[in-house]
């Protein structure tokens, strides 16, 4: 087929226009699909950095209700669980709510040392304990707003009323590169102290001696607090986070949705591509099989030239997505931990360039095997 | 009709009949021909539209089947091929000339002379001495870059001639070659046709309505309603 190249090239460039177009709708609804499926693979890539050695227990209503900080204590003895740490959603406002990112109040104590896998200096896990107003930013954040040690941040609270002013002491650096750090943390107690000794907090988080007993322990957990005015549901962060995606809505179905319309659409437009331009050529075709061009190869040349347009629009489409999110450091707003174009969603990309070309291609290439010589030259010319 | 000359028929029609189906209605076109065309002859189809030549160009050619008879080119029995063994045999031993050139748009001269050597096993290189060898012959050496809108009309049949040649088949069939061209380009491209059966034993069989063109064939045959009415074998040119 390689001695056929040049022909299929002057061919699939003999509408210039056409052909630029129809690469550029393929480009972008392949650049749609590679964005639209990184949502996806970026959502359970943050869920693979969860520990299945920590649980976390919540409130069974929900999410957004709070429970007693006194459930610390009673959670500490249960066996099985090595160490107790709270965490609170805060929801500050960082200068508008376009610089969004996550923020907890968290045990000064406890949570660092719960979370080996962010590292601080002794100093400034010190710190953080002792100064009321300290936060500890994670590395992705720092770099975005340039924050550094010393630095004052101000949030506007939105759950808990108030200007609310720390004091940078750390800078949090993740052990491995897929770990979110897109977030602040700050003194538990800060929060406690200027809502009046309110004494609730958003979640516990349970680090575990044995992993393999989280469902026994879950269960005991949850059994320990049922029938009380703040019931538990208590599950592993893994689950947990899927649970807090999951509130989200059905992102998932919402994406394969609009991913399998892309698709469609950009066929039909491809399959109209090449049916003007082989329907144009129809003269052309009949002389090609009078000098001997069997109906395979012609055939064949047909698809080559809808292949080379949709996988010439699929590599460039899916490769723009992957330059672009590769350099722009793209998070959505600290949404995801990362958003990278995996290898996996590329050759899915490919895969319906591939397929692309093969329908848009099907029905002209077999009009043109069918096509009879004696009447194309008759009624065309 | 059998071949005037007495050498070995490249083509022979037997009892050929051939009927076209407009909606419901039949048309015949062909009925009951008989043909021999010589290994090297120069044959001219002449008669009114509809009177069946280009059908039998069609036939010889191997694009077109008839309702009845047998058509046998080059010792083959046409209908004895499938479509993927029509299409080698025409690739073997039919060269195509059409009134309208036919020439690719997008490929240079070059290019499309070098079309039917793509369907042989040819390398790169012999490929390309082949082709400047029957641009060459054509008169068109120099022009091997060009595309066929930067060519005249006489050109442009010249390039169609040797896309014809190049593969060294035995049988040129052209079809009207001379009906868009002006009187001097036609001149030319019957001189290049009168060439090739000389020089080069090319068996031609020609339609056109052109008397001028016809005088350049050893034999003229006359057609009407599908059927042959006359037979006039001139001398050599």
């Amino acid at each position: 087929m390689t001695r056929f190249l040049p022909f299929i090239l002057r061919s699939t460039l003999r509408n210039k226009r056409r052909t630029v177009l129809t690469i550029l709708s393929l480009i972008i609804s392949l650049f749609l699909f590679c964005t639209l499926r990184t949502v996806i693979t970026s959502l359970a890539a943050s869920l693979e950095s969860a520990s299945t050695a920590r649980l976390i227990t919540r409130r069974s209503t929900s999410l957004t209700f709070m429970m007693p900080a006194s459930y610390r204590d009673r959670l500490a003895q249960i066996p099985g669980v090595e160490d107790v740490a709270y965490m609170s959603w805060f929801g500050g406002v960082y200068i508008d709510e376009r610089n969004f990112f996550a923020q907890f109040a968290v045990d000064p104590v406890r949570y660092l040392v719960m979370y080996p896998e962010y590292r601080l200096t002794p100093e400034e896990k010190e710190t953080f304990r002792r100064e009321r107003t300290a936060c500890i930013i994670g590395e992705k954040l720092a770099r975005k707003y340039g924050f550094k040690k010393g630095d004052r941040i101000t949030l506007r609270g939105t759950i808990f009323e108030g200007i609310w002013d720390f004091t940078v002491c750390g800078i949090a650096l993740p052990a491995t590169p897929d770990l979110d750090t897109n977030w602040l943390l700050f003194n538990g107690e800060y929060l406690n102290q200027r809502m009046g000794d309110f004494g609730q907090v958003g979640t516990f988080v349970l680090k575990l001696k044995d992993p393999s007993r989280a469902g026994d322990i879950a269960r005991i957990v949850d059994a320990t607090f049922a029938n009380s005015a703040a019931e538990t549901k208590t599950e592993t962060e893994k689950a947990f986070q899927l649970g807090f995606i999951s509130m989200l809505g059905n992102i998932q179905a919402v994406i394969y949705a609009l991913g399998s319309a892309i698709v469609i659409a950009i066929g039909l437009v491809s399959m109209n591509t090449m049916m003007m331009a082989a329907r144009e050529r129809t003269r052309e075709i009949a002389v090609l099989k009078a000098l001997g061009f069997n109906d395979r190869t012609v055939v064949g040349l047909v698809l080559a030239e809808a292949l080379l347009i949709t996988l010439v629009g699929g590599l460039l489409g899916a490769g723009l997505a992957r330059l672009v999110f590769a350099f722009s450091n793209f998070n959505a707003g600290g949404f995801f931990q990362q958003f990278k174009v995996t290898d996996g969603t590329l050759a899915q990309a490919m895969g319906i360039a591939l397929f692309l070309g093969l329908v848009s291609g099907l029905a002209p290439a077999w009009n043109a095997a069918r096509l009879r010589i004696v009447d194309a030259l008759r009624h065309s010319g | 009709m059998d071949s005037p000359t007495g050498a070995r028929p490249i083509i022979a029609l037997r009892g050929v009949s051939k009927t076209y189906w407009r909606d419901t209605i039949e048309v015949p076109v062909l009925a009951q021909l008989d043909l021999d065309v010589a290994d090297g002859e120069f044959l001219a189809l002449m008669g009114p539209s509809g009177s069946g030549k280009s059908t039998i160009l069609n036939l010889v050619s191997g694009i077109d089947s008839p309702t009845a008879g047998r058509v046998v080119v080059a010792g083959v029995d046409l209908g004895s091929l499938d479509q993927a063994a029509l299409a080698a045999f025409r690739a073997r031993h039919v060269g195509f000339i059409f009134q309208s050139y036919n020439l690719i748009p997008v490929l240079t001269a070059f290019q499309n002379v070098e079309l039917p050597l793509l369907l042989t096993g040819l390398d790169r290189r012999q490929r390309k001495q082949h082709v400047l060898d029957v641009l060459g012959i054509v008169g068109l050496h120099g022009r091997s870059e060009h595309y066929p809108r930067q060519l005249s009309g006489g050109q442009e049949q010249r390039v169609a001639i040797a896309r014809a040649i190049v593969s060294d088949p035995s049988l040129l069939v052209a079809d009207e070659p001379t009906g868009d061209l002006d009187a001097a380009s036609a001149t030319e491209i019957l001189d290049l046709l009168g060439r090739l059966n000389r020089e080069f034993g090319k068996t031609v069989v020609m339609v056109t309505h052109d008397p001028r063109a016809a005088e350049r064939a050893h034999r003229v045959l006359h057609l009407d309603k599908g059927v042959l009415v006359e037979s006039v074998r001139r001398d050599r040119p």
